[in-house]
């Protein structure tokens, strides 16, 4: 089937995708978007979650055709090109990356928490981010990073 | 110490939290990991496995999954050109099953087609015809015994031909009838814990000219897999070689091989790259995982709490193949009895074949299930003899100049007191105010199971006791190779090694040393594979100590031979040479060049391969032996608010406090403390393999449970900073403690809570509700 879609702001067209395919397989596999990680399948884990017409969704979830005519917004679309966003360059700083697997996903869901809830607190952001796996770093440096992208993001607001 | 960072204007050097170098990459999506890898015209893999634990194969028919369209190969075990036989200690797991499977998962046919589904409907059309055997699922069983260290049991079938015990140790020290005033006797059984990381089992295997083969994998240790897969394929290590692929998590579960001979085997096969990816249900079928663990622990002690005998029994269940169980069970044994001093211990631990998942490598490596046992001991001492817990722990304790079990000196700081004290001494969170109540920190979350009903709050304290670095006289070494030359008119170092960055952040110690060491701001990290020498196992808590050791070693052989340059240059002798942001200076002299213009077009290069102290091997009846290199420690305080009427569980407070040596790099040790912390959470309240009858039923993340954000407790972690005088810079390795004492705490804190003996790990809340239980010594 032929999809077309928007992903970071680029029109996108794609010819024969097997109906079968996850808009997770097709960003990863077709469109050479391979931010977006695949770690569980079965939208447990958040390791793919991308922003589908605005909403947090897990992609694996989404079936390719599901994408079609819609708007995709991928950890590669976070930053402008030049600078980090503040959610990314937190993460740097703060030691929130270990090995990293599950980063693209949380930085999707955590720019989301902050446009809805520009001061969190710590249960509003665990709450937020309990739909993402991370086996590496406990999540503390993941708080410590997400307080410091939010009182950044606030002051130049 | 020669360290000098005053007159130094870099901030990336030992001591320091720089930027890890990968860390851009990592948050924009850019990073390559092991799954991301793409080539033109490449293939997909994939995998037929078991579903029976024991069963013979009388036939394969791969007919069907040739026919289908887009199918370019299928591979059984005849298609293995090598020998068809790996593993980590000895060679006993086939690549491909011959004519017997011996666990749930086992693989038994290969296929490459040009999209992955198309692969894995093709291995669904394999038709493999099995005699179902009844499987050995039970460890003491396996090995013939009839009751705790209790020989007896005869007619158990062999699983492999030297029988079902892959490994027994005996320690045996001190009096072997000593006499004590109480007797505390505790039966407990550990889970099977997954390492879940992340990232699954994946890599690319390109097909080479010359007939090799180029290997693009996630692993922790490029050499030992090199070794095996060359003698699976029948290939030198010339032509089979492995270059690391970003590690997406690894915590011992990439030790052994899974993808790898596989796709080097459908590569050579279809002259095509082929690209495996494993999707989760495969994972937790195709690594091993931490082994289930059945021990009894008699501790005879005196009215004052001092223990004066430990007699313990643990059978590990290995599995269906050894993988590592002989070092688990090494380990186990001798790190069994937990950081206490102890006059007379008889040890006998026993790891077994079985027809479970394979288990070997997780975190902690076969003293996180002892510290389960041995921790709960301590809290039954306690409270049997009305004493502060704490206190018995105090009274107890190891300290430099003791002696373990196995005879060795602790040569080094063990400050188990005072983790113990600083931990105690940590704020305790406020008690539940009702009027400000939040479900989201109640037992039960948003489920709204109780607004305060029932929830009884626990504390509960244990320490944790590892050995770091490869054991038993081991060949434990690293290599690292540093070059030095001036590039755009600016010094520049690039270091070669193999070792595997995992994301425990080994990438950014290198910097670290190499700035610490040659006062050189920029430092390339070549990418690591099997051109270098080998690099050692990522793993042990050792990389570090030993790549780390390496690395500073090659960096003071290239500092001396610049030392040379710049007096040579100089036209004589210059004493307190030191290099200082790139340039040499000379604590009496001054200044006496910069790099860029002493070296001009010399590069200096250095190999250096380094090893540890030695260890020896574990005397056989006994078990005396100087047979570790390090000792870690670390203590919890954990805080429990349990709902008894439920069985649900919130830990509160998870707090650690961790002698480090020397934290090089504070920050990824937090990091490693936080993380290893909330791994051994997992195992204390959720996380299990359940298997039955050799049958996984939950190989899946609903069904395998790992802590979400919610699940975790704000942590408080304090560093103490005992050099090592015999590691470099003092260091201690970091990565596997917490993961080690987490949990003891948290059982410690739920038995407070509960009353209840709760000796299976992970807790179940059938195991939480009732009314307080004496616990009193088993039938």
């Amino acid at each position: 089937m032929r999809i077309t879609c928007t992903v970071n702001g680029q029109a996108r067209e794609l010819d024969d995708v097997w109906e079968g395919e996850s808009l997770l397989y097709v960003l990863r596999e077709r469109m050479g978007l391979p931010g977006s990680k695949n770690a569980c399948e079965q939208g447990e884990c958040g390791s793919c979650t991308v922003y589908l017409d605005g909403e947090t969704v897990c992609s694996c979830l989404v079936a390719a055709g599901q994408a079609d005519g819609r708007e995709i917004r991928t950890v590669e679309g976070l930053s402008d090109g030049e600078r980090l966003h503040p959610i990314q360059q937190a993460f740097v700083e703060t030691g929130a990356v270990q090995c990293g697997f599950c980063t693209p996903g949380l930085l999707v869901q955590i720019e989301d928490l902050l446009r809805r809830t520009p001061d969190p607190t710590d249960l509003e952001i665990r709450e937020a981010l309990a739909g993402n796996l991370c086996r590496c770093t406990g999540y503390e440096q993941i708080l410590e990073a997400v307080r410091l992208a939010a009182g950044r993001i606030r002051s130049t607001a | 110490m020669t360290l000098r960072t005053e007159s130094s204007t870099s901030t990336g050097r030992i001591g320091d939290s720089p930027q890890r170098p990968d860390a851009t990459l990592k948050v924009t999506g850019q990073f390559a990991y092991s799954s991301d890898l793409w080539m033109e015209g490449m293939l997909w893999g994939s995998t037929l496995r078991s579903p029976h634990p024991y069963a013979r194969i009388r036939s394969i028919d791969i007919a069907p999954a040739l026919a289908m369209a887009g199918v370019q190969a299928v591979l059984t075990a005849d298609d293995v050109p090598g020998i068809n036989a790996y593993g980590l200690d000895h060679p006993d797991q086939p690549v491909l099953a011959e004519d017997v499977v011996r666990y749930q998962g086992e693989p038994v046919a290969l296929v490459a087609a040009d999209h992955p589904e198309v692969a894995r409907l093709a291995a669904e059309r394999i038709v493999v015809d099995y005699e179902q055997l009844t499987p050995i699922t039970d460890a003491m069983t396996a090995v013939g015994h009839v009751d705790w260290n209790t020989p007896g049991r005869t007619g158990v079938p062999s699983l492999h031909p030297d029988g079902n015990l892959v490994r027994h140790v005996k320690i045996r020290t001190g009096d072997p009838d000593p006499k004590a005033d109480v007797v505390i006797i505790g039966e407990y059984d550990v889970g099977m814990q997954d390492q879940a990381f992340l990232g699954p089992e994946s890599g690319l295997a390109v097909p080479a000219e010359d007939g090799g083969i180029d290997l693009y994998v996630a692993t922790q240790w490029l050499h030992v897999d090199q070794k095996q897969i060359c003698a699976a394929l029948g290939l030198g290590p010339d032509k089979v070689r492995l270059t690391l692929a970003g590690v997406g998590g690894a915590f011992g579960g990439r030790e052994d091989l899974s993808m790898h001979v596989h796709a080097c085997l459908l590569a050579i096969h279809t002259g095509k790259p082929v690209k495996i990816v494993y999707n989760r249900a495969e994972s937790f079928l195709g690594h091993v995982h931490r082994h289930p663990a059945r021990m009894r622990y008699e501790h005879g002690v005196r009215r004052d709490g001092t223990i004066v005998y430990v007699h313990a029994t643990i059978y590990l269940d290995g599995g269906a193949y050894a993988s590592s169980t002989p070092a688990v069970v090494a380990n186990a044994a001798t790190m069994g009895i937990g950081p206490y001093d102890v006059p007379n211990v008889r040890m006998d631990c026993y790891g077994a074949y079985t027809n479970n998942p394979p288990c070997g490598a997780m975190r902690g490596f076969g003293t996180v299930q002892a510290a389960y046992a041995y921790e709960a001991q301590l809290d039954r001492i306690a409270a049997e003899l009305g004493l502060d817990p704490v206190g018995v722990r105090c009274r107890n304790a190891l300290h430099e100049g003791s002696r373990v079990p196995t005879g060795q000196l602790v040569d080094s700081a063990a400050p188990v007191v005072e983790l113990l004290h600083r931990v105690e001494a940590l704020p305790l969170p406020p008690p539940v105010d009702p009027s400000r109540l939040d479900l989201r920190e109640q037992p039960g979350g948003v489920s709204n199971t109780t607004h305060g009903e029932g929830v009884r709050r626990g504390v509960g304290y244990a320490v944790a006791f590892k050995n770091v670095g490869f054991s038993e006289g081991f060949d434990d070494y690293s290599t690292a190779r540093v070059r030095l030359e001036i590039v755009g008119g600016e010094p520049v170092v690039t270091v070669y090694t193999a070792a595997a960055e995992v994301g425990q952040g080994l990438v950014t110690v290198e910097q670290q040393i190499v700035r610490t060491e040659l006062g050189v701001e920029k430092v390339v990290l070549a990418p690591a594979d099997t051109r270098v020498g080998n690099g050692g196992s990522t793993s042990a808590s050792r990389q570090t100590y030993v790549t780390g050791g390496a690395l500073k070693a090659a960096c003071e052989a290239v500092r001396a031979e610049v030392f040379d340059v710049a007096q040579r240059c100089y036209g004589r002798m210059v004493r307190g040479l030191r290099l200082v942001d790139g340039k040499v200076v000379s604590d009496t002299e001054g200044g006496i060049g910069s790099l860029a213009d002493l070296l001009a077009d010399t590069v200096v290069e250095r190999t250096v391969e380094w090893r540890h102290r030695p260890t020896y091997p574990l005397d056989p009846e006994t078990g005396q032996a100087d047979a570790h290199v390090q000792y870690a420690f670390a203590a919890h305080r954990a805080v429990v608010d349990v709902d008894t009427e439920l069985g649900l569980v919130k830990v509160v407070a998870l707090d650690c406090v961790q002698d480090v040596g020397r934290a090089i790099n504070p920050q990824a040790v937090r990091g490693q403390i936080y993380g290893g912390s909330v791994q051994g959470l997992g195992l204390a309240v959720m996380e299990e393999i359940v298997v039955t009858d050799g049958l996984v039923r939950n190989a899946s993340f609903t069904d395998y449970l790992i802590p979400t954000i919610l699940d975790v407790p704000p942590m408080r972690v304090e560093l103490l900073e005992y050099a090592d005088p015999h590691a470099p810079y003092g260091l201690r390795g970091v990565g596997e403690p917490p993961t080690i004492s987490s949990g003891p705490a948290i059982l410690s804190a739920l038995r407070q809570a509960t009353r209840q003996p709760l000796t299976h790990i992970p807790v179940h809340p059938d195991h939480l509700i009732g009314g307080p239980v004496a616990l009193t010594n088993p039938e």
